[in-house]
């Protein structure tokens, strides 16, 4: 009987993950031994990390845009038809549409999403570059900006987690671009004692937060924001006013995964080195919706992804999984609008930046092109 | 009190203060948070957070290569 797989997401480790399983396991779909199936939300596929270009306009909208059908290999079954319900205990996916999809192997690829209103006033008083409408948003702000205040505010959980230090650095050069540095005063502030989850980078960070004057608070977690006052307040009880507030949204996973009683906070339980949704030998997660204590980043899913697409591909063709999931994780850091770095780790590496450089800074332009490739599967 | 354990051994970013972070959001006032940390580092800035922001530290424990820290969400 042809084993059935279940891809639930259509983002980037959902769509990586589906167009290995074809490439691995062609000869299986030839034969109808196996079939692919993926629910997807949008008949759209959006390059997430372009979304950082957007508000200094170094990026047209439509080029972080292509169509999921084409990103996907045609022996993909696609539907735009998102899942209401998951029951592992039965096998089984309900959609929104009102179609049910059973499954032999299920991926949950269900990704994270921001959730601004769970801080009181921050819908209303912030702007932020993590989807398109606020990046639109705070793409219209920069240009009414003329100076004044910027706080750039980080908060928990949240996913790509060298994007905030990326637009504080990019805000600094593009105002100096327009004759505004010497008229603004950028405070980032950052949810533990120092500016970044990684150490080394944080050290890096504050020597060039000092070159540009770069101001910082650490310890902040946001409570609340007074549109009207245009102040945000910590939970450690600290009070920054402000001219234009951007910040890092807080963060859960996909509404479906709580409503189906997968985790708490939409994050799935998941063994670190399987990827196997806890107590399911069948379920596997990949991407942001892991509760894995490693970065939700591209790069996560898309390790993950290539571990997974081993072990399925085995485990369909030989009942046995390939290898363990080591935790690599691999970041590009814009550290202005001509340089970058690059940071990598793993469960048992620490990571350890170099020198910002030109040349990182345009190996990460070229990725931003290549990623097609790489979602496709071929990189 | 229902306790949620958070096992952020080998934990780089976003590290096991971020993970408590994030994690406290979600349970309610009365529960308490169990978080494994091989960084010893978290012995000492989990309790610093802990006080700046009102929350009750529970035990810490060395354990066979890791650190259990209890927290109790006051707030």
């Amino acid at each position: 009987m042809s084993k059935r797989i279940l891809i639930v997401g259509g983002g980037l480790a959902g769509t990586i993950t589906a167009n290995g399983l074809c490439r691995q396991l062609g000869s299986a779909l030839g034969k109808g031994e196996v079939s692919i199936t993926m629910l997807g939300t949008t008949d759209q596929h959006m390059y997430q990390p372009g979304l950082l270009y957007i508000p200094f306009g170094t990026m047209r909208e439509d080029e972080l845009f292509r169509d999921q059908r084409k990103v996907l290999d045609r022996r993909v079954n696609f539907f735009v038809d998102p899942a209401s319900n998951i029951d592992v205990e039965n096998n089984r996916v309900e959609t929104h549409a009102g179609m049910s999809f059973g499954y032999d192997y299920l991926v949950i690829a269900t990704g994270s999403r921001i959730v601004p209103e769970e801080i009181p006033g921050m819908a209303e008083g912030a702007h932020w570059f993590y989807d398109l409408d606020g990046a639109r948003k705070m793409r219209q702000a920069l240009e009414d900006f003329d100076g004044g205040k910027i706080v750039v505010n980080v908060n928990a959980p949240h996913k790509c987690p060298v994007a905030p230090l990326e637009i504080s650095f990019m805000l600094y050069h593009h105002l100096q671009k327009r004759g505004l540095a010497d008229k603004t005063e950028i405070t980032y502030t950052y949810p533990i004692g120092r500016l970044h989850a990684l150490e080394p980078v944080a050290h890096w960070t504050s020597a060039e937060f000092d070159k540009y004057g770069i101001k910082s608070e650490t310890f902040f977690n946001a409570k609340s924001v007074d549109p009207a006052a245009k102040t945000i307040e910590s939970e450690e009880g600290s009070t920054l006013p402000y001219d234009l507030l951007v910040t890092i949204p807080p963060h859960r996973g996909a509404e479906v995964i709580e409503a189906s009683d997968l985790g708490a906070g939409g994050w799935v339980p998941t063994d670190r080195h399987s990827l196997n949704r806890e107590g399911s030998s069948n379920v596997f997660v990949v991407g942001d919706t892991t509760n894995i204590p490693i970065s939700k980043a591209g790069s996560t899913a898309h390790y993950e992804a290539d571990t997974l697409i081993d072990n399925l591909t085995s485990l369909v063709l030989e009942g046995r999984t390939a290898r363990p999931y080591d935790g690599k994780v691999f970041c590009f850091v814009e550290t202005g609008m001509d340089s970058a770095t690059y940071v990598w780790f793993n469960y048992e590496t620490p990571p350890n930046p170099g020198p910002p450089s030109k040349m990182i800074h345009w190996s990460k332009l070229a990725y931003n092109r290549l990623y097609w490739l790489s979602a496709r599967g071929l990189l | 009190m229902s306790t949620t354990t958070i096992d952020a051994r080998g934990s780089y970013c976003p590290g096991p203060l971020l993970e408590l972070i994030a994690g406290l959001k979600l349970i309610s006032i009365g529960d308490e948070i169990e978080i494994w940390s091989s960084d010893q580092g978290s012995v000492k800035d989990i309790p610093e957070w802990i006080a700046k922001v009102g929350h009750q530290m529970g035990e810490t424990t060395e354990q066979d290569g890791y650190w259990s820290i209890r927290i109790i969400k006051s707030k």
